[in-house]
C-alpha cells in the first residue's frame, strides 16, 4: 500500500518540477527577447546567464545524488568531470576565435603564443570541430570515470576511502591544470570566448538559447535518472547502498553496477560544465578545487539526498542564497551561513527539504490509514502492518 | 726626482709603495707584489683600498694615501694619518689582470689573519682563484698554521695552484689531484674539469679518475640531502598528520576540520608572540615553549566543544559528519579571518630555531632539525600514553569494543569526547611547529588536509605507526620524485601513487586485521 502511494506522490512532485522546468526553459528566454527592456516582466540578460549557471549547477547535483543517493557512492571530486566537460567545451570556444585573438593567429589560442607554442598540441586536434568537442564532453569524464571507478570498485574501495581518493583525483588535476606547459591554458584557463556554433556568445538570443538548452538538458538528465533509478537496476543500486555486501552474496556483480552508474553520473557532470561554461565565458583551474566538489555535495545533502527533484532544488535553493548573501552587505558572514548549513542540515534535516516533506506527507497518510485500519479491525478483520 | 728626496730610511717597502703613484700598469704589479710579500703590517690597508678604490696617489709628490671608508685617510708608506687628502691625488687605476693578482695578495695577506674564519675564506678564495702569485703566501701560512681546517684548506688551495703551475713537476701535481679528489664537492670537481688539455699523461688520467670519484661522492651526498629533505617533508607531514591518526585513525571521524586545528594552533603560537613583544620582550625565545602547552588547551578545549556539540550526534555516519566537520571547517576558517584578518601573520624564529650549519655536503638549518626532533618527541609521547596511562587504556578500549568498554564501567562519552580532545590538541601543537616554516594566514589548515588525509591513508588507519611510517615514505619518496619530475607534476605523481596504491591495499600499509574492520 504504502510504497505505491510513495511513488506515485514522487510521480506528482516530478511532474511538477519538469513542468516547472519547462515553463521557465520557454518562459524566461521569451520574456527576455520578446518584451522592451526595463519592463516589470522583462528578465534581464544577466539574470538570464545567472540562471542558467544555476541549471547547470542543478544537473551536476542530480548526477551526485544518482550516485550517493541512489548507490551511496560519496564522489567528492565531481566538480573534476564538471571541469573537464567545461574544458573540451571551452577548447572548441577557443578554437572558434580564430585570427580574432590578441595575436591574430588562426591555429593557435593566444596563451599558446604567448608561451611560444610553435604548432597546435594534440590534445587540441578535432576541437575545431563541434560534434568533436561535444563527443568529447562525454567521452572524456566518462572515461576518467571508468577507469576510476574501474580500480576502485574492483578492489572494493568504499565509503570514506573512495571519497578521499575522489578528492585527491581533483586535487592532482588541479595542480596539473595550473601548469602552463600542461596545454591548457595554465591557472588564467580558457576565457575570451567569441563564438559558439557561429553565434555570438555574448548576444542575447544566445544566451536564451543556451538557457533553454540547459532546461531542456536538465530535463533529460531528470528523465534519465528517474528510469534509472525506477527500473530493476535502481532497486539493485539501492540494495547495494543500504547492505553491499548483502547484494553481493546474492550474487549480483556490485562492482558493475556501481561502474555503470559512476560513469553514467560522470557524463552527466561533464555535459552540465559544458552547458556552464559558454554562460559564465570562463573556466580555469580553480573549478577543480576539492571544495567546490564538497559543496556541490551540500546541495544534495540540503535538497534532500535520494530524492532527485530535492538534489537538483538543493542546487539552485543554495546557489541562489550564495548569489543573494554575497552580493550585498552580509557578504563576510556567507561562509559562516554556508557552514552553518553543512552542520545543520546533516545534525537536524538529514533528509533534506524534499525528503523530509515527503516523509512528513508518507507519516500524515500513515496516520489516515492506521486510523482506517483500527476502524477495520473493530469489525474484525485484521490486516499486518506492513514494516519498514 | 722627487723619489730621491726621500728620507734615507726608505727601504724596499717604501719604494714600493711610491710605485703606485706612477699610474702605470707594470709598476703598479711590481708594487702590489712587493708589497703583499714585504711582512709590513700596512700591506694588507694598501692592497684592500686598491681593491676598493680607496687607494690615492699623487703623481707630483708621489705621495701615496689609504684613504679608509671611515673618510680618515693615512700615509700608505709610513702610516701616519694625514689631515686631508691633497685634491691632486686620484684612485689608482686597475685593469682587469692587475684586479686578479690583488684577489691574489689579498688572498695572501689574509692566510695569515688572526681570525680564524677570515683565514679559512683566504684560503678558499685562493682555492678558487689558484693564482700562480699566491703559491709564497700559502706555503707560508701552511707552514705556521696549528688550526686543522684552516690547514686542510690551506694544503687544498696550494694543490690548486700547483695543479695549475705550469712548471710544477709530475708528481707534484698527482700529489695535488690526490689532495682535490680528497675535497670531493662541486668546486672540486669544477677545479680539476678545466685543467686543460697541456697536462701530462698521467696527470691527466689521474685527474679524470678524480672527477669520476668525486662525480660518485656528489651523488652519494645529493642522495643523502634528498633523504633529508625527505626526512625534513616527512616530519611535517607526520606532524599534521598524527592528530588526524588519532581523531579519524581510532575514533573514525572523518574530521575535515582538521586542518583547521592546526591553524589554531599557529594563530595561538602569533597571539603568544604579540603578547611577549608587547610586554615581556625577553621572553621571546621561550615564546614557542608557552605556545606548546596553550595551543594544546585551546584546540582541544574546541575539539572537546565540537566532539559534544555536533559530532556525537552523527557517530556511524562517516559521510554526513565529512559533510558536518567540513562546514565547521569554513566557519572556524571565517571566525580567524574576521578576527585577524585575511592576511599572512608574523610569527618569528626565536634565535635557537634560526640558522643553519654544515653536515659534510649538505646545510641543515636548525628549525627543520628542531621540528624534525619535536615531531618524534610528540610521537613518542603519543605512543607512551595511548599504551601505558589510565586513559590511554579506555581510549583503547572503546575503539576496540565500545560495548564491552561501556560494560566494564568505562564512560564511552567521555572517553569519545577526551580522544578527540587529544587529537585536536596534537593538531594545535602541530599548528606551533608549522608557524615556523609556513605563512601563517586563516588558509593554513587547508593546504594540509589532504595530504594529512593521504598519509593516514596509506599508513593504515587505527595504527600509529603506520601514519609515521605512512609520513615519511611518502616525504622521501616526493623529494627523490622532484629532482626528477619537478615540484609540481612529483606531488601529482605521489597523489596518482597513492590513489593506484588504495586499489592494492585499500585498509592501507598496515591494515588492522581481523572483523573489527568491517564494522
Amino acid at each position: 500500500m504504502t510504497p505505491h502511494m510513495l511513488t506515485r506522490s514522487l510521480d506528482r512532485g516530478a511532474a511538477i518540477f519538469l513542468t516547472i522546468v519547462a515553463a521557465c526553459g520557454i518562459l524566461i528566454p521569451l520574456s527576455n527577447l520578446l518584451l522592451p527592456a526595463g519592463s516589470f516582466l522583462q528578465v534581464p540578460t544577466y539574470l538570464v546567464a545567472l540562471w542558467g549557471k544555476y541549471v547547470c549547477y542543478a544537473i551536476l547535483a542530480l548526477a551526485i545524488d544518482l550516485i550517493w543517493g541512489y548507490c551511496g557512492i560519496l564522489s567528492l571530486g565531481h566538480g573534476a568531470f564538471f571541469a573537464l566537460g567545461g574544458y573540451a567545451m571551452g577548447m572548441y570556444l577557443m578554437r572558434q576565435i580564430g585570427t580574432r585573438g590578441v595575436y591574430g593567429n588562426p591555429i593557435l589560442p593566444d596563451f599558446m603564443v604567448f608561451l611560444n607554442y610553435s604548432k597546435l598540441p594534440w590534445t587540441w586536434y578535432g576541437f575545431d570541430m563541434f560534434w568533436f568537442a561535444a563527443l568529447m564532453v562525454l567521452f572524456v569524464p566518462g572515461l576518467l570515470a571508468f577507469c576510476f571507478g574501474w580500480l576502485a570498485f574492483r578492489s572494493r574501495v568504499t565509503g570514506v576511502y573512495l571519497s578521499i581518493i575522489t578528492q585527491a583525483m581533483t586535487y592532482a588535476l588541479l595542480l596539473a591544470f595550473f601548469r602552463n606547459d600542461f596545454g591548457f591554458g595554465g591557472n588564467n584557463g580558457l576565457t575570451d570566448f567569441k563564438d559558439i556554433l557561429g553565434f555570438n556568445v555574448q548576444a542575447e538570443g544566445t544566451r536564451a538559447a543556451l538557457f533553454t538548452l540547459s532546461c531542456l538538458a536538465l530535463i533529460l538528465a531528470f528523465l534519465i535518472c528517474r528510469s534509472v533509478v525506477s527500473s530493476k537496476l535502481g532497486k539493485v543500486l539501492i540494495a547495494i547502498r543500504d547492505a553491499e555486501s548483502r547484494s553481493r552474496f546474492l550474487g549480483y556483480r556490485v562492482e558493475s553496477y556501481k561502474l555503470f552508474v559512476f560513469t553514467l553520473s560522470a557524463c552527466m557532470a561533464g555535459v552540465a560544465g559544458a552547458l556552464y561554461v559558454p554562460q559564465v565565458g570562463i573556466i580555469n583551474p580553480s573549478e577543480f578545487a576539492p571544495g567546490n566538489s564538497i559543496e556541490a555535495v551540500i546541495w544534495v545533502a540540503v535538497g534532500g539526498r535520494g530524492t532527485l527533484v530535492g538534489a537538483a532544488l538543493g542546487a539552485i535553493v543554495v546557489n541562489y542564497a550564495k548569489t543573494f548573501f554575497t552580493s550585498g552587505v552580509l557578504a563576510p558572514y556567507w561562509l559562516f551561513m554556508l557552514g552553518a548549513m553543512f552542520i545543520l542540515v546533516t545534525l537536524l534535516l538529514p533528509k533534506g527539504i524534499v525528503g523530509t516533506f515527503n516523509a512528513w506527507r508518507e507519516q500524515s497518510k500513515e496516520k489516515r490509514s492506521v486510523s482506517t485500519v483500527s476502524a477495520a479491525a473493530e469489525d474484525g478483520i485484521t490486516e499486518p502492518k506492513m514494516a519498514e | 726626482m722627487i723619489a730621491f728626496a726621500l728620507p734615507a730610511f726608505a727601504g724596499p717597502f717604501e719604494d714600493a709603495v711610491a710605485k703606485f703613484a706612477n699610474d702605470d700598469y707594470s709598476d703598479t704589479e711590481e708594487a702590489i707584489g712587493v708589497v703583499a710579500s714585504s711582512g709590513n703590517k700596512l700591506a694588507f690597508p694598501i692592497i684592500s683600498a686598491l681593491q676598493d678604490g680607496r687607494l690615492m696617489a699623487d703623481p707630483d709628490t708621489k705621495k701615496v694615501y689609504v684613504t679608509g671608508t671611515d673618510g680618515k685617510s693615512i700615509d700608505a708608506a709610513t702610516g701616519e694619518a694625514v689631515a686631508s687628502v691633497p685634491d691632486s691625488a686620484s684612485a689608482v687605476r686597475l685593469n682587469n689582470r692587475l684586479r686578479r693578482s690583488v684577489d691574489a695578495a689579498l688572498g695572501g695577506l689574509t692566510l695569515q689573519s688572526p681570525d680564524l674564519g677570515a683565514r679559512l675564506q683566504a684560503a678558499q678564495s685562493v682555492f678558487k682563484s689558484h693564482e700562480e702569485t699566491a703559491l709564497e703566501p700559502v706555503e707560508g701560512a701552511l707552514a705556521k698554521e696549528t688550526n686543522k681546517s684552516v690547514k686542510t684548506a690551506l694544503s687544498e688551495a696550494r694543490a690548486a695552484i700547483l695543479l695549475f703551475k705550469s712548471d710544477a713537476t709530475e708528481v707534484q701535481k698527482l700529489e695535488a689531484v690526490a689532495t682535490i679528489k680528497a675535497r670531493g664537492d662541486q668546486d672540486a670537481l669544477a677545479l680539476l674539469s678545466d685543467i686543460g688539455t697541456d697536462q701530462p699523461a698521467s696527470v691527466a688520467k689521474a685527474a679524470t679518475s678524480a672527477i669520476g670519484s668525486i662525480q660518485n661522492t656528489l651523488a652519494v651526498w645529493s642522495t643523502v640531502q634528498n633523504a633529508w629533505y625527505g626526512l625534513s617533508l616527512g616530519s611535517v607531514l607526520l606532524l599534521a598528520a598524527i592528530g588526524l591518526a588519532i581523531t579519524f585513525g581510532v575514533m573514525g571521524v572523518i574530521n575535515m576540520a582538521h586542518g583547521e586545528m592546526v591553524m589554531i594552533g599557529a594563530y595561538t603560537t602569533f597571539v603568544v608572540q604579540e603578547v611577549i613583544r608587547t610586554r615581556y620582550p625577553a621572553l621571546f625565545d621561550y615564546s614557542l615553549l608557552i605556545a606548546v602547552p596553550l595551543a594544546f588547551l585551546v584546540a582541544g578545549a574546541i575539539g572537546v566543544l565540537i566532539e559534544r556539540s555536533i559530532i556525537r550526534f552523527l557517530y556511524g555516519r562517516p559521510l554526513e559528519t565529512l559533510l558536518a566537520t567540513w562546514g565547521l571547517s569554513l566557519v572556524l576558517q571565517q571566525a580567524v579571518r574576521t578576527m585577524f584578518g585575511p592576511t599572512n601573520r608574523e610569527v618569528g624564529n626565536p634565535s635557537w630555531m634560526s640558522g643553519a650549519f654544515e653536515l659534510g655536503q649538505i646545510t641543515i638549518t636548525y628549525n627543520r632539525l628542531w621540528i624534525l626532533c619535536f615531531t618524534l618527541a610528540v610521537f613518542a609521547i603519543l605512543l607512551a600514553m595511548l599504551r601505558y596511562s589510565a586513559i590511554g587504556l579506555e581510549m583503547r578500549a572503546v575503539t576496540q569494543n565500545r560495548r564491552m568498554a561501556a560494560s566494564m564501567g568505562i564512560a564511552t562519552s567521555r572517553v569519545d569526547a577526551l580522544t578527540f580532545g587529544l587529537g585536536s590538541g596534537i593538531a594545535g601543537i602541530a599548528g606551533v611547529a608549522l608557524s615556523q616554516i609556513d605563512n601563517v594566514s586563516p588558509n593554513l589548515g587547508q593546504s594540509y588536509i589532504i595530504d594529512s588525509f593521504m598519509v593516514v591513508v596509506f599508513g593504515g588507519v587505527g595504527n600509529l605507526w603506520g601514519t609515521l611510517v605512512g609520513a615519511f615514505t611518502l616525504g622521501i619518496a616526493n623529494k627523490f620524485l622532484e629532482p626528477v619530475a619537478g615540484a609540481v607534476l612529483g606531488k601529482i605523481a605521489i597523489l596518482v601513487l597513492i590513489i593506484l596504491f588504495i586499489q592494492k591495499r585499500p585498509r592501507g600499509l598496515f591494515a588492522l586485521k581481523g572483523r573489527a574492520v568491517e564494522a
